[in-house]
């Protein structure tokens, strides 16, 4: 029986949470494709997570533990997918929409000369069987339902977009342990990590996010008053972020974070195409701006017309009051 | 050039531009013709690395483009900026391609060029947002690359040292010939000047068709025909699930209150 392959992301000695998430989804379509569920993990002293793939939704994990793929290193990663890939010639095969996963999946698909869909946040299954990939495209404008004519299917998944299985520890499954011999990663070699992110943005359930209409940099601290005393963290629309006043780890937007959280707190934000396509599946959205014809009140669930810096120091007040903090 | 010049690829696409773009919902047809092009905002920090590595070593900076012939514009502001050379594929035969038809066509192209040291691109297109076909090109060319470049550290005549963000930021030292997406934060891009918009217009965009490249690759892997994957239907995103409450005046500070409360507490 053949498979859909789930390429399991590890950096360092832990699985990024989107491995789990595009297992529970292969486990749904191998159920209407017939199909097994595979999962590959790549990596040093990782062995000891084959199991929770397994727990997650995989009947059969690869594993490759190997100190010479301690580092991302896109060439080595590639070709060790690629091999696999030939041996097992999977119908499906999926990545994340990582940042990392986006960077290598193309190079795998070039190399196996098939089609890769990108960023996709759904997959169904047609009626003739075929995995239809959906994605956005023109900065989130439009949801194109693509279909792909080579084998295997390739496509990278947004991050939070598919739910994951509840862990199963009663669930079985066949762990394969490879060794390699040789790996070429020639002309390419990390020399390690040069920061660490601040913030994950993507990760937030609760975002407060300003843009344009915040007249300068100390101004932030006022949303980060809001974001606190709510649980949530600080995002930004791009031209603040260019401005300096904050690191880009806070960048809302098509070419900053796309965030999904479970409240948006959009504070002197317009709504430019640019910013809605990092935040419109976000679950509930408002929108605080004095321009009532903004476009992003028609995006958002409440919308207060309203000057910010009238509007949420009594928002704060009002929270304080309501929750007795006076943080 | 001398023998010591770089020779630098920069990889080009002309974009609508977003905000005039038309979607019609019944067919799915996307309406390009009332938004004027402009060239992908990432790929003008590719092309402003491209010309800075110039500028300190020498050699020589080609644009190369795949597109309809409107897309000439977008590589005359590029020679304007400072390119040396640019090229435009453009063939009915090339058309409709997806990312792999596309970076074989590219690809095609940079090795009729011949010898090269450095591909740049920007790290994705704000139309078709994949991020996809630079990577596809490096491994169609044999050569490494690091996506999502924000900071080229270090250039020397056979290797590199680029900061890659991937959230987390890695430095990678990679040999020559090799190729890298970059993000925004790179550099900020030049406009072009008065003297290099008269020296522009002297130059010419060479236009290749599917014959230039039918040496290196086959026609029938480009265009749509070459194209592994296929958009079968197209959906205008509804936001009218959105509530769309617009509040005003005292009583929206205590019901947005009471909502972010509600969400707060519901976990």
């Amino acid at each position: 029986m053949t498979g859909i392959l789930i390429y399991a992301e590890a950096n360092g000695p832990e699985i990024h949470p989107i491995s789990f998430e595009l297992l529970g989804k292969a486990r749904e379509l191998a159920e209407k494709l017939g199909l097994e569920v595979w999962s590959v993990a790549l990596g040093c002293r990782i062995s000891d997570k084959a199991s929770e793939l397994i727990y997650h939704g995989a009947d059969k994990v690869y594993i490759y533990d190997d100190e010479r793929l301690r580092d991302l290193n896109v060439v080595a990663y590639k070709n060790v997918l690629v091999e696999l890939v030939r041996e097992t010639k999977p119908e499906i095969f999926l990545l994340g929409a990582t940042p990392w996963g986006r960077s290598l999946a193309p190079r795998v698909a070039a190399a196996l000369d098939t089609g890769l869909t990108a960023d996709c946040i759904d997959l169904q299954v047609s009626e003739n069987g075929k995995l239809i990939q959906i994605r956005p495209a023109f900065t989130g404008n439009i949801l194109a339902h693509i279909e792909t004519v080579s084998k295997p299917v390739m496509a990278t998944i947004r991050y939070r977009v598919m739910k994951k299985l509840p862990r199963d520890v009663n669930r079985r499954g066949e762990i394969i342990v490879r060794r390699l011999e040789e790996i070429d990663c020639d002309g390419i070699k990390c020399l390690g990590k040069v920061s660490e992110r601040g913030i994950s943005l993507a990760d937030a359930e609760i975002v407060v996010a300003g843009g344009r209409g915040l007249k300068k940099k100390e101004d932030l601290k006022m949303l980060e008053e809001l974001a606190n005393l709510i649980g949530g963290v600080v995002g930004a629309s791009r031209p603040l972020v260019e401005e300096g006043w904050i690191s880009k780890d806070h960048q809302v937007g098509f070419s900053g974070n796309v965030v999904k959280p479970k409240l948006y707190i959009a504070c002197g934000i317009s709504g430019s195409p640019q910013h809605l396509a990092g935040m419109r599946d976000s679950n509930i959205i408002i929108a605080i701006n004095t321009d009532p014809s903004a476009p992003i009140f028609r995006h958002a669930d409440y919308g207060v017309v309203a000057d910010l810096y009238d509007f949420i120091p009594k928002l704060i007040n009002y929270l304080k009051e309501r929750t007795g903090k006076t943080a | 050039m001398s023998n010591q010049g770089f020779n630098i690829i920069v990889l080009i696409k002309q974009v609508p531009d977003i905000e005039k773009v038309r979607f019609d919902v019944e067919t799915g047809r996307i309406d390009r013709s009332s938004a004027p092009g402009e060239t992908n905002p990432f790929d003008l920090h590719a092309l402003e690395a491209g010309l800075q590595i110039k500028e300190r070593f020498g050699g020589l900076v080609t644009v190369i483009s795949m597109g309809p012939r409107q897309a000439e514009s977008s590589l005359k502001d590029a020679l304007a900026r400072g390119a040396d050379r640019a090229i435009l594929l453009t063939d009915a035969r090339l058309a409709g391609a997806d990312t792999i038809a596309t970076a074989k066509a590219l690809a095609a192209a940079i090795k009729k060029l011949g010898k090269f040291d450095l591909v740049l691109c920007g790290e994705k297109t704000v139309d078709g947002d994949t991020g996809q076909v630079g990577p596809e090109v490096a491994e169609l060319l044999g050569v490494p690359h690091a996506a999502y470049v924000c900071e080229i550290r270090e250039v020397t005549r056979d290797s590199v040292k680029v900061v890659s963000d991937m959230g987390d930021k890695y430095l990678y030292e990679l040999k020559l010939p090799a190729l890298l997406t970059v993000t925004r934060e790179l550099n900020s891009p030049r406009l072009p000047t008065l003297k290099d918009l008269l020296r522009a217009k002297r130059l010419n965009v060479e236009i290749w068709t599917a014959d230039h490249l039918s040496e290196i690759i086959p026609v029938n892997q480009l265009g749509f025909q070459g194209s592994k994957t296929k958009v079968v239907k197209v959906v205008i995103p509804s936001t009218e699930h959105r509530k769309g409450l617009i509040l005003k005046g005292d009583d929206a500070v205590e019901k947005i209150g009471e909502i972010i409360l509600r969400e707060v507490a519901g976990g």
